[in-house]
């Protein structure tokens, strides 16, 4: 699998996870690219147009890593996100990966 | 693209430049004399007055458009300059194009490569997002770039360093340029070069930043006023252009007679300065113009900037009519939902009311009475009648008849405020949404607003002296809206905890106490007296019959009690006893409610104060806000009579204990003193044992404030066994109605530790904290412990420490208030477009999504259980009644800190409490 790196060596002697995959953190929530068909039924369930997503930059270490594990992500895409909630237990949101 | 309701859209703003040409075109006449009016009086031909400008006098027309004086908007002129003047609000711009074009060719100092990549870096983010702050980091790093380079890429000249001597005078390396100099280098820059500067050469010339011609506002902008002795004063804005005119005028003549450079210099300077002032009379670096008086002129930066100018005072912040404002004060007779309005303002605030065919008869005699009609009690009339046509008619005691009989369908008739009108209140600072709120009006002589006392809390009002705004409101649907959404009945809960904010304070608390407590029973005077306020019970059975007929306070509370409510949970007075009696509670602390009987328990602010009533709670919850409103309107008029018919008080004397209880608390403290010398001796004699994790002097900190902690609470457990329920200080702490028994042992016992930072008084001076200590001293008198009461009153060290405890509390409120202002500030104009949409989602007026479910859970925080969308403990023991309560634990967590309520700054026992209780919890805690 490959991995990113997003930690810097800090601690000298101390031994450190040089590469880590983000999404495999405990707080960083499930992150999916969309296949294009369901990002349509998404859209229609919703009425909206892409733009009018959230956004998530293709700088974000989850896309990132999304990119070098599940190939390659491009802007306009979707991605999918299952994340832990405090009042729903589980919420999902979608955001439209977008340059910079 | 879903926008629904959106009629039109705003799809860009274009920001552009005026030309020298645009100026000259859209001018109705140049200007070319100082001079505004004849001897007569009447404006010159191209003066600044100019009647092709517009007009300002009543019954003149504009000779550009022909319109009268509020038809016309007025026109621009112009003024030729005779030398060019740099714009002071572009400078910045001028310096950013200067430094990265070159001199002598004028293109930008990067190669063809390095500018095409910027181009199409910005291309790319606009096209994505649109956002315009990204591109125009990319146009002020190009500029940088370009800046850094000293020689050209395309000529090869060498680059001089350019700077800004504040405000207009740019220099090179030392040399002055002129305007004229800036102008022809502007002029250079090529068209395609802008574009990587961000600037659109279509509609933006960088010479245009230098001014050759300046635009003259209409007259309507600069209105001249005619002062009472029938002189005319003219308007800042024109004082100003006037001074241009004339330097403007002096600079072409010397100009064209050949005048020795040095001259047209300095006059060249004055126009500069006269321009500049006229944008912006604050620029520093140059002394503001200023009027004869002294007085520093108002130009056209003064008029928009700042708290007084257009935007902050025009367009953010409007005044309205129909609405009034004064000092408010309680009254516990009317209901929540109402507010005392005095007549002389019900008299001012008005209601339309559109004229038909069923009303005309009451419309016309209501008319007839005039704007003051007077009788016995309040008599509402009528200020203005508004014709079908339009116009305004005003209601004088002379012409009400005969307007009266004139009204007929299709008139408004504005009559006054009447009992049962809905209108908004409000209290400023208007933080959350119940702080304004609807309510019915209640037309009452004296002077002030007034409204019952649980009603307090969401606006967070006191009587003190706090003044009210009411607005009335103007239509049908204004009023629906009103009643439907915001009557103070329908915020009972509170959307920040899902608890009633709208409850019992102080005296109410106290009264429903003294009403329910043990066996608390009233004769039958009693029982009546009470009760005829409250308007629709009547007198029950006795619970007592024999030897005289007595009713129990229970019996009386259960009375406006739902008949099958069935709660428990335990009483603010509850002590926390290790195993709970229930019902056989000595304190009579165990709620127990059936069938709308309070069978055992003393209602108290647990069951119905503000923030922490549970009762309150339980049947918003359950029985919907008609139900509480007329729950709470009964419970204040009983608690009311309550406290009236036993009498309350509370005064000093309150805080006495015995002289031996003084003698023990001496003691005790001197015990502590004695304990702390000691910890102290075995720390210098190096015989203190280190805590792990802490240093030596940590340590022995710790220990000490372990003692004087625990030498506090002795005192409060000595002053607190001569404190019992017959006191009535200590029934307001026990019941919650105001302060605490820490505050009560601070009065009688010891003030305890005074702390800054959470830790002992250590600053000051050299290495003590007064000159009367010696230096390096740790005893406890030495470092802000009080062993004094309130009461007993303070030594003269001890009240300077206190003070350095009390200033950190206030600094810390000072400090808190203004940066959750602003915090606050930022967050609603962040969030003012937000709204939950039909489908559950939360969006913004662009249609963008901010969240998908509303809450992640589509829950209404007002109508969840302490964030929890369900009840179950409710639901069990509704289901399984009494049986239920093995399974469902009594809920007690949530209830102990619903919300916080923020209390008075200048209550110092209030700050006390929470600052000791927080920072400086040595001793482990107070009362139950
Ligand atoms: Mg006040
Ligand atoms: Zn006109
Ligand atoms: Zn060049
Ligand atoms: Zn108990």
């Amino acid at each position: 699998m490959l991995l990113v790196s997003t930690v810097p060596r800090l601690w000298g002697d101390f031994e450190m996870v040089e590469e880590s995959n983000v999404l495999e953190h405990e707080l960083v929530p499930e992150h999916y690219v969309m296949p294009e068909k369901e990002v349509g039924k998404v859209l229609k369930q919703y009425g909206l147009t892409k733009d009018q997503l959230p956004k998530i930059r293709l700088s974000d270490p989850c896309i990132l890593t999304l990119d070098a594990i599940s190939g390659p992500v491009e802007e306009g895409m979707i991605i999918r996100i299952v994340r832990r909630s405090a009042t729903s237990g589980m919420a999902v949101c979608y955001r439209l990966v977008i340059r910079g | 693209m879903m926008i629904t309701g959106v009629t039109k859209r705003i799809s860009a703003i274009k920001f552009a430049m005026l030309s020298p040409e645009e100026i000259r075109k859209m001018s109705a006449t140049k200007i070319i004399t100082a001079d505004t009016y004849d001897d007569d009086g009447f404006p010159i031909d191209m003066g600044l007055m100019d009647p092709h400008l517009g007009v300002i006098e009543p019954g003149l027309r504009c000779k550009t458009c022909g319109k009268k004086v509020d038809e016309c908007s007025g026109h621009f002129g112009h003024i030729d300059l005779a030398m060019p003047v740099i714009h002071v609000g572009y400078v910045k711009e001028i310096k950013k194009l200067l430094q990265s074009t070159c001199r002598s060719c004028g293109h930008l100092l990067l190669t063809k490569e390095q500018a095409d990549e910027y181009v199409k870096q910005r291309d790319r983010i606009e096209e994505l997002t649109g956002n315009t702050i990204e591109s125009s980091y990319i146009s002020a790093e190009s500029a940088k770039d370009a800046s850094s380079r000293t020689t050209c890429p395309h000529c090869s000249a060498v680059q001089l360093k350019i700077t800004l001597d504040k405000p207009t005078t740019f220099r090179e390396e030392g040399h002055k340029l002129t305007p004229k100099e800036v102008r022809e280098r502007l002029e250079r820059v090529p068209d395609g070069d802008l574009v990587v500067l961000g600037i659109d050469p279509g509609v933006c010339r960088p010479e245009w930043m230098v001014l050759t011609a300046l635009p003259v506002p209409p007259v309507t902008v600069r209105p001249s006023i005619t002062l009472d002795s029938g002189d005319r004063s003219e308007d800042d804005v024109t004082h100003k252009l006037v001074d241009v005119l004339r330097i403007n005028q002096r600079l072409r003549e010397n100009r064209d007679a050949g005048a020795p450079q040095l001259i047209v210099e300095d006059l060249w300077e004055l126009l500069q300065y006269h321009i500049t002032t006229y944008f912006d009379n604050q620029t520093s670096g140059i002394p503001p113009a200023r009027h004869r008086s002294g007085r520093p002129l108002k130009t056209l930066v003064q008029r928009l900037k700042g708290k007084e100018g257009r935007f902050r005072s025009n367009l953010s912040g409007k005044r309205v009519n129909f609405s009034a404002r004064t000092v408010i004060s309680p009254d516990p007779m009317l209901s929540i939902n109402e507010v005392g309005v005095p007549v002389t303002a019900a008299r001012e605030l008005t209601v339309p009311l559109r004229v038909t065919e069923r009303n005309q008869v009451f419309a016309k005699e209501m008319c007839a009475r005039g704007p003051s009609p007077e009788g016995p009690g309040y008599i509402p009339g009528v200020n203005y009648v508004i014709r079908s046509d339009g116009r305004r008619i005003k209601i004088t005691d002379k012409n009400a008849e005969t307007v009266a009989e004139g009204v007929e369908t299709g008139y408004i008739v504005e009559r006054h405020l009447v009992d049962g009108d809905i209108i908004l209140f409000n209290r400023q600072p208007s933080l959350h949404r119940m702080s304004i709120m609807a309510h019915e009006v209640r037309v009452m002589p004296h002077k002030t607003f007034r409204f019952n006392l649980c009603v307090c809390p969401p606006y967070n009002a006191d009587f003190d002296g706090d003044e009210m705004n009411l607005h009335g409101l103007q239509s049908e649907e204004a009023r629906a809206e009103a009643k439907v959404l915001m009557r103070v009945q329908e915020h009972i809960l509170s959307p920040r905890f899902g608890g009633p904010v709208i409850g019992a304070i102080h005296d109410h608390i106290t009264g429903s106490f003294m009403l329910t407590y043990k066996g608390s029973a009233f004769t039958r005077e009693e029982t009546v007296r009470m009760l005829e306020k409250v308007v629709d019970l009547d007198l029950p059975e006795p619970a007592v019959k024999k030897p005289v007929e007595m009713w129990s306070g229970k019996q009386l509370f259960s009375m406006i009690l739902p008949k099958d409510l069935h709660m428990t949970f335990k009483a603010s007075i509850c002590q926390n006893c290790e195993s709970c009696k229930r019902e056989a509670c000595e304190n009579d602390a165990f709620v127990v409610i059936r069938s709308g009987i309070l069978l055992s328990g003393t209602i108290d602010e647990k069951a119905l104060g503000a923030f922490k009533g549970r009762v309150l709670d339980k049947m918003a919850r359950d029985y919907g806000p008609d139900k509480v409103r007329a729950f709470i309107d009964r419970a204040t008029k009983l608690a009311v009579g309550a406290i009236t018919m036993r009498g309350f008080t509370t005064g000093i004397d309150d805080e006495d204990i015995p002289s031996q209880a003084k003698r023990e608390i001496d003691d005790a403290m001197v015990q502590a003193k004695l304990k702390v010398e000691e910890h102290i001796g075995a720390y210098r004699r190096g015989e203190l044992e280190q805590m792990p994790g802490r240093s030596l002097e940590e340590t022995l900190e710790v220990e000490i404030m372990k003692v004087l902690g625990k030498a506090r609470d002795t005192a409060g457990q000595i002053a607190g066994r001569h404190l019992g329920l017959e006191n009535s200080a200590v029934i307001m702490a026990k019941c919650g109605a105001r302060g605490s028994m820490l505050n009560l042992s601070q009065m009688a016992g010891a003030i305890g530790q005074q702390a800054v930072r959470g830790e002992r008084l250590s600053r000051g001076y050299w290495n003590r904290t007064l000159p009367h200590f010696e230096q390096g001293a740790l005893g406890s008198e030495a470092r802000g412990f009080i062993k004094n009461s309130y009461k007993s009153g303070l030594s003269p060290t001890e009240y300077f420490f206190h003070s350095m405890g009390g200033r950190e509390g206030l600094v810390d409120t000072a400090v808190r208030t203004s940066r959750s202002g602003y915090m606050q500030r930022r967050l609603i104009n962040a969030l003012e477009d937000v709204k939950v949409m039909q489908d559950g989602t939360v969006r913004n007026t662009a249609g963008t999504i901010i969240q998908f479910i509303y809450g992640e859970d589509n829950i209404d925080p007002m109508r969840a259980v302490q964030g929890d969308s369900v009840d179950v403990d409710d639901v069990i023991l509704t289901v399984l009644g009494d049986e239920g309560e093995l399974i469902a634990k009594v809920r007690e967590k949530g209830v102990v800190s619903y919300g916080i309520q923020d209390k008075d700054m200048l209550e110092p026992s209030s700050t006390a409490e929470s600052d000791e209780d927080a920072d400086f919890d040595a001793g482990g805690g107070e009362e139950g």
